[in-house]
């Protein structure tokens, strides 16, 4: 991973607090796992069914009945718990989930998002995506500031599928520490070696920064 | 009192699975999938099959099985993107997929096993998959209305069960097992460990035995049940 991307994922890892539950989704932010010393206290939850993550195992001492929602061959700590796929969601929209992590390919100045769905290119189906954006209680996103080709993914309106309406609450890219609030993004924290004006560029909507010096990360 | 033995073998547990049944399958990738029930329905062939699954499996797995025998008609699934075969025969139009959100489909399946005709609920509201149900208004809300889901048959893999049909799942493996074991008509359930009536604990039963019509003993358990390797 590049040094820049590493930063971002410990910076997203020091927005979750003590005793939190957290679900992490596939790709980057199930890193950000790895920023978090081993005695903080967080319950992990994962939609497949377990409550208390323990740390993921290699080839030789996993477990075929213990994986996470990404397929990974995870493991439990003091105080786990198994359940089914009607509890493991219950927990998700009743309000008990207090923070996910996801990726995005489009994020809105109102706060839709869009991370499941390419029309004639990929659709996999949103597994379990969907509740968590619109039931976590704070939904923070994990993403590159541009596409592949360069194009901005934080836009004025999503051009693909929405996952979930008005649901995010804060962005981390590899360029900055983006607020949504008020149907507006307002920057918060900028990365090492770049300008206000090189965000300001990379991004595909109006931006409100703040006056004086920002936080670098 | 006594309880009814349920035990039977593998080939009549599945018999009763003909053309254009529904069937659910327990399972989120590989931990609950029942690949020995699975693969005696695809030796068996019934065609034009619904198949509602969280999941298509990975290639060479399972449901993969049963795509590749061409015995499926729809899926009703959450999510298949590790299946390129069945990505694939979505988009040439060979099978129809049906996406649910992952709870959604969980709860669906519950209702069908709760007698209930459907819920009402607010996932999925101004998304596509709002799109063509029905918006209901409850308690100053609004909602749209999910109908419940039963089956035919579901096929159920437990890692313990006793000849009753008292169920154990292990772990993770847990997942759909419990709510589709209560949502069908008739309920196989494959287990790695099959014991007498009061070798599992009251208080450890995760689906009780009434929701249960067959109980087959796995023997040895085939490569698919193991650890997958990747790189």
């Amino acid at each position: 991973m590049s040094d820049v991307r590493d930063r971002m994922v410990a910076r997203a890892a020091r927005e979750i607090a003590r005793g939190m539950v957290v679900n992490l989704g596939i790709g980057l932010p199930t890193r950000v796992i790895d920023h978090l010393a081993a005695d903080f206290p967080v319950c992990l939850h994962t939609e497949n069914g377990l409550s208390g993550i323990g740390p993921t195992l290699p080839y030789e001492q996993a477990d075929r009945n213990l994986i996470d929602a990404g397929g990974a061959y995870v493991s439990t700590i003091p105080g786990s718990a198994f359940f089914d796929s009607a509890v493991s969601f219950a927990l998700v929209r009743s309000g008990r989930l207090d923070l996910t992590m996801l990726g995005a390919f489009e994020v809105a100045q109102n706060g839709d998002l869009a991370n499941w769905k390419i029309p004639g290119k990929f659709s996999p189906g949103a597994g379990g995506g969907i509740e968590l954006a619109q039931k976590a209680r704070r939904v923070v996103v994990l993403t590159t500031h541009v596409d592949r080709k360069g194009n901005p993914k934080l836009l004025e309106q999503c051009s693909l599928p929405l996952t979930a309406t008005a649901c995010v609450n804060r962005v981390f890219t590899d360029m900055a520490v983006v607020d949504v609030a008020e149907g507006r993004f307002h920057l918060r924290e900028i990365a090492e070696g770049l300008s206000v004006a090189d965000v300001v560029k990379a991004t595909g909507a109006g931006l409100i920064v703040p006056e004086g010096e920002l936080p670098r990360f | 009192m006594k309880l009814a033995d349920k035990s039977c073998a593998l080939e009549e547990a599945v018999s009763r699975i003909g053309v254009g049944a529904t069937v659910m399958l327990s399972g989120f990738g590989v931990p609950g999938t029942p690949f020995a029930l699975i693969r005696e329905l695809v030796r068996q062939g019934p065609k034009n099959l619904t198949i509602i699954k969280n999941d298509a499996n990975e290639k060479g797995m399972g449901v993969d099985h049963l795509l590749a025998a061409g015995m499926v008609k729809k899926l009703i699934v959450t999510h298949i993107g590790l299946n390129a075969r069945a990505m694939a025969m979505m988009n040439a139009g060979d099978i129809e997929v049906e996406f649910c959100a992952q709870g959604m489909l969980a709860e669906r399946v519950r209702a069908g096993g709760a007698g209930l005709m459907g819920f009402v609920t607010d996932i999925g509201l101004g998304t596509e998959l709002a799109e063509g149900k029905t918006r209901v208004e409850l308690g100053g809300r609004e909602g749209v209305l999910e109908s419940a889901l039963r089956a035919d048959v579901a096929l159920i893999h437990a890692a313990r069960a006793d000849t009753f049909g008292n169920l154990c799942y292990a772990a993770a493996a847990r997942n759909f097992s419990p709510l589709m074991a209560m949502a069908a008509d008739r309920v196989v359930a494959e287990a790695e460990v099959v014991v007498a009536p009061g070798g599992i604990v009251p208080e450890e039963v995760h689906t009780p035995g009434p929701f249960v019509d067959h109980v087959v003993p796995l023997g040895a358990l085939g490569e698919e049940y193991g650890v997958v390797r990747r790189a």
